[in-house]
């Protein structure tokens, strides 16, 4: 223990309200000239609490906060179904470009036909790798898409007058598929996998009828799978009436080798902070483009590019149209970072790209097999699906060995998802990790399963991880007394 | 291809291990009819010179606010955005990290959470609030869901000073669910009576504030009127500058606030990424949609963060989650915490009146312009012209000279002709003197 | 003394007259883990048989408590939303969720006795 508190480069570091002098500011600004306002009576009289600090405290606070995190910069981070691959600085240069990442989004349209051709650049990209016809370009993410996708699928159906009730999901579904589809006033039911890790084709042919809307598949799935009957269950699905809606989460596995439009999709969101690379950021922004069938494209929210005599047009308005799911027109500082990664990276990078994510998460697959089970046969896609069999009877956890990788100084895979495998581990590698990184990863992995199997081991694994800025945190206390903000502290009272 | 660390060697060598002759047969699994044999039609990888060149181009063929005088508001604000804060979201650690599931080693990302919640509750006057959502737009939509929820009623009121972008995103989250949606029309005069329109099944009333004509309103009186009939009111804040000048809306009794975080440490961008924000009361924290961050201790008894509530959300109430969302703005959200920690009480409260200063100067000096009408008693930063002619063409006239006007009401709520010729104009802290006066010289050009 | 019986959904039920108590069994509050929120109904509200009484939440997992029986919600725990510990660590006493005046007293027929739940947990477990 040191006098500090601090260990070498790890700080510790208070909240910066507790480090606030009255008055202090780390911005200068020019003098208001003072004088009558105009605020209609709204003048605030009392102070908002918040902290003054100088420019130097502001910086070495995030700084020392910044070195508490893990993150792909640092090391392998083979959380499987996020892709957490590298994020290319270019792409981070051009979009601060004067130009781009200054426009105001209401601009007249005619000062902006640069930033137009590029979203249309983009969605040339897009359509091409997926092979659909048209791309709705607004949704801020993932989730955000889906419900593009399934809103865009219902105005689809009433616009036939056909009004359906219920939407289908693989138990191995994203959480974010079912509350989705709840959302768009659906009933959501499960469709069972097969002994394979696939849709059960038998279960879902049971399932579908005239009340159903739509089908949601993760393709490749979320077990790391590629759905093998995905154009068997698009015409089920589709020889009943309903749409097929694709989440892309996985797209990166196939992108250059696939098209979604060849494997009987209606509707797909691509996550760009996943497939495309622009950075996660700590669990946001994202951006979620939904490409459309030629059935759904009519359908698609506002706003949308068309191109004119004059240049390109944004139409912002559509009687017909659905509506629109956000302000203005879309994640534009993603989308700059998106196609400079396409652009870069070319068709042919693309499709090396996924396929060296494949071959990267097959191989870890291949070289844990002696110690680890892959919880279904086969190659796996971009991400490789170990079950706990092995785990059994030591009192070792998934969890306990997600813990002991920290230490390792890796980031843990995704653990107990999908909720089909038991103590699930989802390993995703990505392409961005040289061989020398997979390997070391693997020998981490490799001796920490062996350990657990030693026996007699639960004590040393339930307590790791020794070696992070914090050890094991408490979150059923967070959990039953929330403490979800600073509070001042209570001035002293006076005794009685 | 610069960002593949593969090499020929070892990609043979992994097929062997794994015991595979070629890559495709590790895409075995996928239908004959939907294998791609040749490379899909676009070009060739390209070098850092080749893309950022292209990107120039596109960059060059727009024109950048901050290049020419600029008034331009509607809910996306030209501010200051201090070097350090670009210099710090920038760092890898931040940057590049996922959400904080594994919280031992993501302590940095939930420590500046909690601080933005903090900050957040604090400017709004409320009790909570979460870790962010996409944008104010959809923030406001999610909190007319929350309403819902709350009162277990189906009716909410939106007003007519509401940004038509967040009305019609309310009308279509609402679309297809259980909700009764009852849109005032816009109300360039603030002159609507929202109070008398709420009933027994009303869930919630909207209101924007700073309106989206720039009308400052008291507020307490219509939170009284909802809170009477048992309905909750929502506070919509576009431009949250304004928060370090007005009073809260939680001082006037609001129950939810949502707000666009942009005018904060977010770059104009074309739109996006925004960052939502989304405060309430603590009694309805379980109906809050969104991560939340909250304070524990470790193993050893240190301080530390994670993120806490989690049942709440999709990927464990799955169709009875709050919300659907899962991704946040968490970059943004950290760039805001940033910018305001730098401005802190004092300079927050400066940036705010400097704002309000040049407002006040630019329209003492448009109203002076022949035929034009300031129709505003009071604003923040933002107010409403009447002009003697359209607005779309006046301000397409002033892009010849140089001038990005502002935003005609029209172009967000076309086909209405009461409002065809009134036009949005902002200020901030970068409007000069200079930039005011060719806007007046300009103003004048046009409309003799 | 009140007879206790068991829902298939892991609730025990003690019916005392016409009124009846209704919990988690311990082996629904082990599966849990610790619990840390409890959400209940109003008094007065009426349930019907299998229909969602109150909700359990841990740290990772929600899951809702069904009503074994029709009814009307006479009283409800309010120790719990203080002290949801109270459902791991007294599962058939203290941590009692809410009190039933029975709608139909027949319904308690199809539910378990004890050592019908107890051969039930062990089949499932």
């Amino acid at each position: 223990m040191t006098t500090t508190g601090h260990r070498g480069l790890d700080h510790e570091e208070p909240l910066s309200f507790e480090q606030d002098a009255p008055g202090r500011t780390g911005v200068d600004l020019p003098a208001p000239k003072g004088g009558k306002n105009r605020l209609g009576g709204r003048a605030r009289a009392r102070g908002l609490g918040l902290p003054g600090l100088a420019e130097p405290q502001v910086v070495r606070h995030f700084t020392r906060l910044s070195q508490r995190n893990y993150a792909i910069d640092a090391g392998m981070y083979p959380l499987g179904s996020c892709t957490m691959k590298h994020n290319p600085r270019l792409n981070e240069k051009v979009v601060r470009l004067p130009g781009l990442g200054d426009l105001h989004p209401l601009q007249p349209t005619r000062t902006v036909q640069g930033a137009l051709r590029l979203i249309d650049t983009l969605a040339h990209w897009l359509k091409t790798l997926s092979g659909m016809p048209a791309v709705a370009l607004s949704p801020a993410a993932g989730a955000h898409g889906e419900l593009c996708g399934m809103m865009t699928i219902r105005a689809a159906l009433e616009a036939r007058g056909d009004a359906r009730s219920r939407v289908l999901v693989p138990e191995s579904a994203h959480g974010t598929n079912p509350a989705t589809a709840a959302l768009c006033g659906y009933t959501v039911e499960s469709i069972p996998a097969n002994a394979r890790g696939r849709v059960d084709l038998a279960a879902l042919a049971t399932k579908l009828d005239g009340s159903v809307a739509a089908l949601m598949l993760t393709n490749p799935n979320t077990c790391g799978l590629f759905e093998d009957e995905v154009q068997q269950a698009a015409r089920l699905v589709h020889d009943a009436g309903g749409f097929f809606y694709a989440d892309g989460a996985n797209f990166n596995a196939i992108v250059g080798r696939v098209r979604p439009g060849d494997l009987g999709v209606d509707a797909m969101h691509i996550n760009l902070h996943k497939t495309f690379s622009t950075p996660h950021g700590g669990g946001g922004p994202g951006s979620g483009p939904v490409v459309l069938s030629k059935s759904l494209a009519p359908f698609a929210p506002l706003p949308w590019i068309v191109h004119g005599a004059a240049g390109f047009r944004l139409v912002e308005h559509d009687a017909k149209a659905f509506g629109r799911i956000r302000a203005f027109h879309g994640q534009m500082g993603m989308f700059v970072r998106a196609l400079a990664y396409m652009m870069s990276h070319g068709a042919d990078g693309l499709r090396q790209a996924a396929e060296d994510a494949v071959l990267a998460a097959n191989y870890i697959q291949a070289r844990l097999q002696d110690v680890l089970t892959p919880a279904f046969p086969g190659p796996c896609m971009h991400e490789c699906l170990f079950d706990d069999r092995a785990l059994k009877d030591t009192g070792v956890t998934t969890l306990d060995i997600a813990k002991a990788l920290i230490d390792e100084g890796f980031h843990p895979m995704t653990v107990y998802f999908p909720l089909v495998v038991h103590g699930a581990m989802l390993i995703e590698p990505t392409e961005t990790e040289s061989k020398a990184s997979l390997d070391e990863f693997i020998a981490a992995m490799s001796a920490l399963v062996r350990r657990a199997t030693e026996g007699g081991q639960e004590a040393w694994f339930h307590d790791a991880p020794r070696l992070s800025p914090r050890r094991r945190l408490d979150e059923t206390t967070a959990a039953r007394k929330p403490v979800l903000r600073w509070r001042p502290p209570e001035p002293a009272t006076a005794a009685e | 291809m610069r960002y593949l660390p593969l090499t020929p060697e070892d990609r043979s060598a992994m097929l062997a291990a794994i015991g595979a002759r070629s890559i495709d047969e590790l895409f075995i699994d996928v239908p004959k009819s939907a294998r791609l044999a040749a490379l899909v039609d676009l070009p060739p990888h390209q070098g850092e010179i080749e893309v950022e060149r292209a990107f120039q181009d596109f960059a060059r063929a727009n024109l950048s606010p901050f290049s020419t005088p600029c008034f331009l508001g509607a809910g996306a604000y030209r501010h200051h955005i201090p070097a350090a804060v670009d210099a710090l979201i920038q760092r890898g650690e931040f940057l590049t990290s996922y959400t904080p599931y594994q919280p031992e080693i993501s302590q940095g990302t939930l420590q500046a959470l909690f601080e933005f919640q903090t900050l957040v509750a604090l400017i709004t006057g409320m009790e909570v609030a979460n870790a962010s959502m996409y944008d104010g737009a959809s923030a406001t939509a999610e909190a007319v869901l929350m309403a819902n929820r709350v009162t277990r009623r189906e009716k909410s009121i939106l007003s007519g000073g509401l940004h038509p972008h967040y009305r019609e995103t309310v009308e279509t989250y609402a679309r297809y669910g259980d909700f009764v949606i009852e849109s005032l029309p816009p109300d360039p005069e603030a002159k609507e009576d929202v109070a008398s329109r709420i009933d027994g099944d009303t869930a919630c009333v909207v209101v924007q504030y700073p309106g989206f004509f720039g009308h400052l309103r008291d507020l307490a009186p219509l939170a009284e009127a909802a809170h009477a009939k048992g309905a909750l009111l929502v506070v919509v804040v576009t431009e949250v500058v304004a928060l370090g000048l007005v009073e809260t809306p939680g001082a006037m009794g609001a129950d939810i606030v949502v707000a666009e975080g942009q005018s904060i440490g977010v770059p104009l961008g074309f739109g996006g990424p925004y960052l939502g924000l989304f405060a309430t009361r603590e009694r309805f924290v379980r109906q809050m949609p969104g991560r939340l961050a909250g304070a524990t201790v470790d193993a050893d008894g240190r301080p530390g963060y994670v993120l806490t509530l989690s049942t709440r959300e999709q990927h464990i109430r799955r169709e009875k989650a709050t919300s659907n969302i899962c991704t946040n703005s968490g970059l943004c959200a950290l760039a805001f915490t940033i910018h305001l920690t730098l401005l802190g009480e004092a300079g927050f409260a400066r940036l705010a009146r400097l704002n309000h200063e040049a407002a006040c100067a630019l329209a003492d000096r448009l109203a002076r312009v022949k035929g034009v009408r300031v129709i505003n008693d009071s604003f923040f930063n933002e107010f409403t012209l009447a002009l003697p002619r359209p607005a779309i063409e006046v301000v397409d006239a002033l892009v010849d000279a140089g001038v990005l006007a502002g935003v005609p009401v029209a172009r967000l709520s076309p086909n209405q002709p009461l409002l065809e010729r009134l036009l949005l104009v902002a200020a901030s802290e970068l409007t000069t003197e200079a930039d005011m006066d060719v806007y007046v010289a300009a103003l004048a050009g046009v409309l003799a | 003394m009140a007879t206790r019986k068991f829902t298939r959904d892991h609730e025990w039920i003690d019916i005392d007259g016409d009124v009846a108590t209704v919990g988690i069994t311990d082996y629904a509050q082990e599966q849990l883990g610790d619990v840390v929120y409890v959400e209940l109904p109003a008094v007065g509200k009426r349930v019907t048989r299998g229909g969602e009484a109150a909700v359990v939440e841990s740290v990772k997992a929600a899951s809702e408590v069904y009503a074994p029986v029709g009814g009307t919600v006479v009283a409800v725990n309010d120790g719990l939303t203080a002290e949801p510990a109270t459902v791991n660590a007294d599962p058939f006493g203290a941590g009692w969720f809410l009190r039933l005046k029975l709608a139909d007293p027949s319904e308690l027929d199809g539910l378990m006795d004890e050592a019908a739940y107890r051969a039930f947990v062990a089949e499932t477990a």
